[in-house]
């Protein structure tokens, strides 16, 4: 077999056009319980090492671990959102394997017997191609706790002095969902890894089973590909990549891995059947360490741990009370605030969903907000590359601004001076106006004034007009705005104007 | 006042503190000095916990004086199994990769002695990791039997069993994987009642066979072990297999079968579990007591159990099965033995293994392997996966059985006390002192021991009494009737004929 020192890959479009990419994910999920999977440790996010412990999460002699009922239900409710069947009976069992951030040298998980089995979820691409993915199973386990190695210069064991373990984490419920071999992707594989894991994270947060927040480790993907000839030929090898912790890793680990195995096979070579390690910084996979126990966890029911039996009663009740998921709320709102496919895409893509549903809350049209957090909003966020919802802004100032505009207290113009204002902190839409004294000139008295000025300034207009041609008015009007800097109402300045020429 | 406040009853002495002519610090000093002159010989104690005891005793004492409403057993002093997790108390389950750790945790039966005011002795020895039959794999030396100091008291628990025996406490707890509490109880003239499984918290035991460990009482009389039975017995949330549900009244069992009436009892006595392989004096001792309970009216049919031969098999692959993965935790990272390697890197696998490699004994190894070997990928069905099956047709032996009779009777144990050293080299031969006490782990039910005399060599025998899961009190009123019936053709307890031992003072 080949030794590579150099990587060979092969062009990605080219890859796809002569192989069938086959994905598969795994996705932990750690679920906001306010304690642990097995004890009544709580769980903080940040706190200081080796604080949120119990005999139990540290595996001291004689504990024994007692599941966290909340855990169940969260485990209950992802795996009904993936339309899941939910076991009537299932038994968490151990998998044995030394590691000092495992406390007990076996780490209690599910292992033939998963809570939620047989499921599926359609993801929708960026374009809106909704592709389906089946779901295999979705079970619960603990998280193990952190390792940290002093003295070396890349963080990683090797070369490091020492290392020190915080067991904070360890214990923390996980629910691992699995996914079937994804096929029928082809080249948009990376795409619909991407899609898929977004999904989970959208629903892990409209289920409120955890922040789901990617960068702290809440969402954790491992991605499995294997290449084909065609799509009619049996699974190839697959390779394992472990811990792919961003959408856009996702997608960019299934693209690595598709120019790599390509390679590999166009060279007459075979894909090794291993864990790769996803490097963030470089974006490329390398081979994991070979364990030297390869793989034999000797797995057994857990003697500690009574079956989980979810009574159909509870299920049930559990399946009402999920909320609307993501995708059916996106379908409702588009169709409620009449938006064009396209339209709602970009919505969507630009993160600006929840903040348009609070501001048509708050009582402005759908139009209007989309108006607002898609075009100026949207600008500024660009320019100053922030996410819209850290915008200094709230979508209930949004509707008031709007609703300024739509009792003409200030013009559109206007308008987006009062927006800087509230972005530079300077309050509520309101005081913005009053404090930089930005409301709409609507004193008959002070425009009349202006316009004679302005009248006066040209009086070949004036006969213009007289002789019927209304077009130089808007030269009169033009005078007056910039008279009034902006503030006059235009509208009504052209009411004035034809009225005084007579 | 009685003059040795050390020869009572729990339930006597717990008398005695009520009227308040003798105090619990009295009592528990009593039981210090008594461990002072006896356990140099007996070493039925790892560690004693004298200030701990006597703080407890003058607390009891104290609110006693002040009209509190205390538990009926407050006061007594009591011994505590070592594989027991203890607060402040240093515990080491018999082996040295536990040497010097102080629990940051009480058990929770350890919480309810606490709670309910009797002082804590010390620890007992006890088979490293409670894994013997002899408590010879302690990694701390033996204990002796106070009826032969050249003799084994049983294993795992063999340092409960002395210390009862010999008088230095009046009450002590076991723990029971295999026969752990029975067969000590046996062959050192004692009463030990392992629990329905679940009936006991296993919270703060450290676990050898999860499926498989109990704690229960080990003392001198039966109405003793049901008034610590229902003391440490009950619910527990920590504990997942703990039985939601109350335990039946066992004090009271104990009293209505002291009174001696057994009519309408049926008796199964399992014809798998006598006759060839007991020792002659065990067999006759079974025989005579079967008469004894005849006697009291209880009818007495044979059963068959046909797949307890199978027991003994499964139990050796559970067992070990479960404990080796219980026992990967020992691995000097977090508590306890941490030992370097002598040369080469210092990784952490490397100072597992060390530690590993010098804190368990051998006995502990050979399950370790075992159950390793078991569980391995390819083998599981084959070991672990078949021995489950037995395990099921056993459970189905039971429930026949007890579809026939109330209660099944055998005798605990094949033989009396060895000498030390007699089965050492011979695991196999060490094993088969528990094939009569193993089916009831397997299957769950509740089992005790008593004694009902002295077998051709002089040594004490024990009796087994079997019960349907959940019906523990049937226990306690079948062992009660026996025991007061047979104390009374010996004009006394069993115990009175041990010999004295010297005291070291």
């Amino acid at each position: 077999m080949s030794t590579q020192t150099q990587v060979d890959l092969v062009d990605y479009d080219e890859a796809v056009r002569r192989y069938d990419p086959v994905i598969g994910i795994e996705v932990h999920v750690e679920l906001g319980t306010l304690t642990k999977m097995f004890c009544a440790a709580e769980v903080e996010f940040g706190g200081e090492p080796n604080t949120q412990v119990t005999p139990v999460s540290l595996g001291l002699p004689g504990a024994l671990p007692v599941v966290n009922g909340k855990a169940v239900e969260y485990a209950i409710r992802i795996g009904l959102a993936l339309n899941c069947e939910i076991a009537e009976s299932c038994r968490f069992a151990r998998k044995n394997y030394f590691y000092p951030d495992v406390p007990k040298n076996f780490q209690t998980s599910q292992y033939d017997e998963p809570i939620a089995f047989d499921g599926w979820i359609d993801v929708e691409l960026e374009d809106g191609t909704v592709h389906r993915v089946e779901i295999e199973r979705a079970h619960m386990e603990e998280d193990a706790g952190k390792n940290t190695h002093v003295g070396g210069a890349t963080g990683r064991i090797h070369g490091a002095e020492y290392s020190l373990v915080d067991y904070n984490r360890a214990g923390i419920p996980l629910v691992e969902i699995v996914t079937r071999p994804i096929t029928g992707a082809g080249e948009r594989a990376p795409e619909v890894a991407r899609a898929y894991v977004q999904t989970l994270r959208d629903i892990f947060r409209a289920l409120d089973v955890s922040e789901a927040r990617m960068e702290r480790g809440n969402v954790r993907a491992d991605v499995n590909l294997s290449l084909r000839p065609t799509p009619e030929s049996p699974l190839g090898t697959r390779t394992e990549t472990k811990n792919v912790n961003s959408f856009r890793s996702v997608e960019r680990a299934v693209r690595y891995e598709v120019s790599r195995q390509a390679a590999v096979l166009d060279a007459a070579g075979t894909v090794t059947q291993e864990t790769r390690h996803w490097h963030e910084d470089t974006g490329i996979t390398t081979p994991g360490r070979v364990k030297s126990d390869a793989e034999d966890y000797r797995y057994f029911p857990e003697p500690d741990l009574v079956p989980v039996a979810p009574s159909r009663d509870w299920v049930a009740s559990i399946k009402a009370s999920l909320p609307e998921l993501p995708v059916a709320r996106r379908r409702r709102l588009q169709q409620e605030w009449g938006y064009a496919d396209a339209e709602m895409r970009d919505v969507v893509n630009a993160g600006a969903l929840d903040l348009i549903e609070a501001t048509v809350t708050a009582g402005t049209s759908p139009a209007g907000a989309r108006k607002w957090w898609m075009g100026e909003l949207a600008r500024r966020a660009k320019q100053t590359d922030t996410e819209l919802a850290a915008m200094s802004v709230t979508p209930e100032q949004i509707a008031q601004l709007q609703g300024l505009v739509d009792s003409g207290r200030i013009n559109d113009k206007l308008a987006r001076q009062v927006l800087e204002g509230v972005l530079a902190g300077e309050g509520d839409p309101e005081q913005v106006v009053v404090a930089r004294g930005l409301e709409v000139v609507s004193d008959d008295g002070a425009l009349l004034a202006a316009i004679d000025d302005a009248l006066a300034a040209q009086p070949d207009i004036v006969e213009k007009v007289r002789g019927g041609n209304l077009g130089p008015v808007g030269a009169i009007i033009g005078a007056v705005m910039k008279a009034t800097r902006g503030q006059a109402d235009a509208g009504r300045v052209r009411a004035l104007v034809i009225e005084r020429i007579g | 006042m009685t003059d040795d406040l050390t020869r009572l009853s729990a339930a006597d002495l717990a008398a005695h503190l009520v009227t308040g002519d003798v105090s619990s610090v009295d009592a528990t000093q009593a039981h210090l000095d008594r461990v002072a002159d006896v356990d140099g010989a007996v070493h039925a104690f790892l560690h004693v916990s004298g200030e701990d005891a006597l703080a407890t005793a003058r607390d009891v004492d104290a609110r006693r004086a002040a009209g509190e409403d205390l538990h009926p057993l407050a006061g007594v002093p009591i011994a505590v199994k070592d594989v027991v997790v203890t607060k402040g108390i240093p515990t080491t389950a018999g082996s040295k990769i536990l040497e010097g750790w102080v629990p940051p945790y009480d058990a929770t039966l350890v919480e309810r002695l606490r709670a309910a005011g009797l002082p804590i002795l010390g620890k007992t020895n006890m088979d490293e990791f409670a894994m013997g039959s002899s408590t010879e794999h302690s990694a701390y030396g033996n204990t002796s039997n106070p009826w032969d100091l050249g003799r084994i008291p049983g294993g795992s628990g063999g340092g409960s069993a002395a210390a009862v025996a010999a008088y230095e406490a009046p009450l002590a707890i076991g723990t029971d994987t295999g026969g752990s509490i029975r067969q000590p109880g046996a062959v050192t003239g004692t009463v030990g009642v392992k629990p329905t499984y679940g009936g006991v918290s296993r919270y703060g035991l450290i676990a050898m066979a999860s499926s498989l460990d109990q704690a229960g009482p080990v003392t001198r009389t039966v109405l003793d072990a049901a008034l610590l039975h229902e003391l440490i017995g009950g619910h527990d949330p920590r504990d997942s297999t703990s039985i939601n549900e109350p335990l039946p009244l066992l004090v009271d069992a104990a009293r209505q079968g002291a009174a001696g009436d057994l009519r309408g009892l049926r008796i199964g006595v399992v014809t798998e579990l006598n006759g060839e392989g007991y020792q002659a004096g065990v067999s006759a001792r079974f025989a005579e007591s079967l008469e004894v309970l005849q006697g009291l009216g209880a009818e007495v049919i044979e059963v068959s159990c046909p797949h307890f031969r199978y027991a003994l098999g499964a139990y050796y692959l559970i067992m070990p099965s479960e404990a080796s993965s219980n026992l990967a935790k020992f691995d000097g990272m977090r508590f306890g033995l941490r030992v370097e390697p002598e040369d080469g890197p210092v990784t952490a696998e490397r100072v597992m293994a060390a530690t590993r490699g010098q804190g368990f004994g051998d006995e502990v190894k050979r399950r370790i392997i075992l159950g390793t070997y078991a569980l391995s990928a390819g083998y599981y069905d084959a070991y672990y996966g078949s021995a489950q099956k037995v395990r099921t047709l056993i459970q189905r032996d039971f429930d026949a059985a007890f579809a026939q009779a109330d209660v099944l009777v055998s005798p605990t144990a094949p033989t009396t006390a060895f000498r030390f050293g007699e089965k050492l080299d011979d695991p196999l031969a060490m094993y088969l002192n528990d094939v009569a006490t193993i089916p009831a782990n397997l299957a769950g039910v509740p089992g005790m021991s008593l004694p009902n005399g002295l077998s051709d060599d002089g040594l004490p025998v024990g009796f087994q009494i079997l019960a349907p899961v959940k019906a523990d009190d049937r226990l306690y009123r079948v062992g009660a009737a026996l025991e007061a019936a047979l104390e009374n053709t010996w004009g006394g307890p069993l115990l009175d004929r041990a010999p004295e031992l010297e005291v070291s003072r």
